[in-house]
């Protein structure tokens, strides 16, 4: 069979005039393509060629009329220029990166200070922790959303009842989804929620490879609690906690099931959409697919730019 | 010699952080259960029930007898099933290539797939609408999961191609020594070895498949070809006022099958995404 050509070492053995199979020397690598072929075909079908589109479209007039078959018109940067001085898209920009900042930094906060935590809770005590933080993670975000939207409910709600209960005066009818400030306050509570089991585990990970020695030779030569912290604690994980900053804030910036599903429990949709809502009702609900095109070209450059640093670190691992 | 640091919290408080943290990361979960056992009049009495002390199955026998629940459950399983079947055998073709080959085309291809898992979905689903339509895909199961399926695929290759390269290709060298044929040497040596992280990586295109929402919202719009999570939310906005305990035994429904697999490969979820970091 020729398919499979020689393994990892195929360049050097190559090189190599007694190679076990002598007949191949360099040539067109035809065993991987094949191996490749399927996947690359699916990736540039479906994700690929709708991205060229998808570039195309937002340079283009392309409305209702030329979903029905008009030809759609190229109009340069008509899209940008109207999107740009749109006064409802950088409102949108400016909530989405409101609730992004605000749900990294309680996410970061928490999920650290949990994961030192659990480098200092006994050993039954982390497990029933871990467990619960499992169980938060693997919760699907739709069903986390509606849950909470229970939980914060108008007449029934959980949150309501307590508060009637400490505060004396009564809060049944408060509701929390139609004023758009508590509105982000809710999908931020949903957000950071689900987001903090993933920075627990990934930086409990990283603290279990600081050594303990070298925690104890600095005991030994006075330092206190904060200045291990920061001068042998934090070296080991800033690489770590970098790459989870970088993940949350893409996660967060482009949040999309809380907040569509959140809006039909409750709250004003035009108050409350983030930039993902807000192109899902640019091109799906209102049918400009031009404009809808030119906010995701800016959402995607946006997010590729802020994801640059995740993936140096991820081609640095593969090249070790 | 015992030189541990001075503890600066004492173990009470701590104990006690600990508790706080469990509970705040299960009662939603406990919740949504409870009051899916709870009937309706019981969700809405003055007093909240803390534990489904009036238990009633009811709740999943509305839900599960809601005509638009099962199409969408027969859907979500049609779609989700065939994302995982070609995503594990696309991925597990790929990652043979990235881990056993080097070729030139190689870290572009690497590359390629790093930045795609960073292009929002959000942003495609115009375009993806569009081609779709244009190939008569719209409102098809094989439509979405052909989508699904170029979603997943590169975390899916990412991480299985770790898998492949924890497995040294000398132990297929020393089994072709003895006789066996290339072919013959990976089925029986290094296919064996690399079940958990097929186990793995297949968890993670169901869960993906299972639970996305926006690709489902663009491309199933018509009342026959919802999936689960676009009905669920339809369901929510339909029945949200006046019954709680539906709505929460929905969406119970709709998250036991991925917490239960998440819960099968949860300690490689994370290694995929941060591998890279975690070594200081």
């Amino acid at each position: 069979m020729t398919v499979l050509s020689p393994p990892a070492a195929a360049p050097q053995s190559a090189a190599q005039p007694h190679d076990e199979q002598p007949r191949r020397p360099r040539r067109f690598p035809w065993g991987p393509l094949a191996l490749l072929t399927p996947a690359v075909i699916m990736m540039a079908v479906f994700i690929g060629w709708p991205l060229i589109q998808l570039v195309i479209m937002s340079f283009q007039e392309f409305g209702r009329a030329q979903i029905f078959g008009a030809p759609p018109e190229f109009i340069g940067l008509g899209n940008y220029i109207s999107v740009l001085t749109d006064p409802a898209f950088w409102a949108v920009l400016g909530r989405s990166v409101g609730l992004c900042l605000v749900s990294v930094a309680a996410t970061m906060v928490l999920g650290i200070l949990i994961a030192v935590m659990m480098t200092k809770l006994g050993a039954v005590m982390r497990t029933a922790v871990s467990i619960a933080l499992l169980l938060a993670w693997a919760m699907p975000a739709l069903t986390a959303t509606i849950v909470w939207g229970w939980i914060f409910d108008t007449e029934y709600g959980l949150v309501n009842w307590v508060l009637t209960q400490v505060t004396g005066e009564s809060w049944i009818g408060h509701s929390w989804l139609s004023d758009p400030l508590s509105f982000y306050a809710v999908a931020a509570i949903i957000i950071t929620w689900g987001a903090i089991p993933f920075v627990v585990f990934s930086t409990y990970a990283g603290l279990t490879q600081v050594p303990g020695e070298v925690m104890e030779a600095a005991a030994l030569d006075g330092a206190g609690g904060f200045a291990r912290f920061r001068l042998i604690v934090m070296p080991y994980i800033r690489s770590i906690l970098l790459v989870l900053l970088v993940l949350q804030v893409i996660w967060d910036l482009r949040v999309f099931a809380q907040i569509y599903a959140l809006q039909s429990i409750g709250g004003v949709r035009a108050d409350t959409n983030t930039i993902g809502v807000y192109i899902y009702s640019v091109s799906m609900a209102s049918g400009d697919l031009g404009a809808g095109g030119a906010i995701s070209v800016i959402l995607v450059i946006i997010l590729l730019a802020i994801s640059a640093y995740w993936i140096r670190t991820m081609l640095k691992q593969e090249e070790s | 010699m015992n030189a541990r640091p001075r503890r600066f919290v004492p173990r009470a408080l701590l104990n006690l952080a600990a508790v706080v943290v469990i509970l705040a990361s299960l009662f939603p979960v406990y919740w949504m259960v409870n009051t899916s056992l709870l009937p309706a009049s019981a969700v809405r009495s003055e007093e909240p029930h803390w534990w489904p002390d009036a238990f009633t199955l009811r709740n999943y026998e509305a839900a599960l007898g809601d005509q638009g629940l099962i199409t969408a459950l027969l859907n979500s399983v049609a779609v989700t099933a065939i994302t995982l079947v070609a995503a594990l055998v696309f991925a597990f073709l790929a990652s043979i290539a990235v881990s056993r080959y080097r070729f030139r085309s190689r870290g572009a291809f690497i590359i390629a797939i790093l930045v795609i898992q960073m292009i929002p979905a959000e942003a495609m689903i115009v375009s993806v609408f569009r081609v779709l339509d244009g190939w008569y895909l719209l409102n098809t199961i094989i439509g979405l999961a052909f989508v699904y399926i170029a979603l997943v695929l590169p975390f899916t290759i990412w991480t299985l191609r770790g898998f492949v390269n924890g497995i040294p290709a000398e132990l297929e060298e020393a089994a072709m020594i003895d006789g066996c044929s290339r072919i013959g040497a990976f089925w029986r040596i290094t296919f064996p070895l690399l079940a958990p992280g097929l186990i793995a990586t297949g968890v993670f295109a169901f869960i993906q498949a299972w639970n996305e929402f926006v690709f489902a919202l663009v491309i199933m719009t018509r009342p026959d070809s919802l999936t689960l999570p676009i009905w669920l939310r339809a369901f929510v906005q339909v029945t949200k006022a006046t019954d709680w305990s539906v709505v929460m035994a929905a969406s119970t429904i709709m998250a036991v099958p991925v917490i239960v697999f998440f819960l099968i490969v949860q300690h490689r979820m994370s290694s995929g995404l941060v591998a890279g970091a975690v070594k200081g």
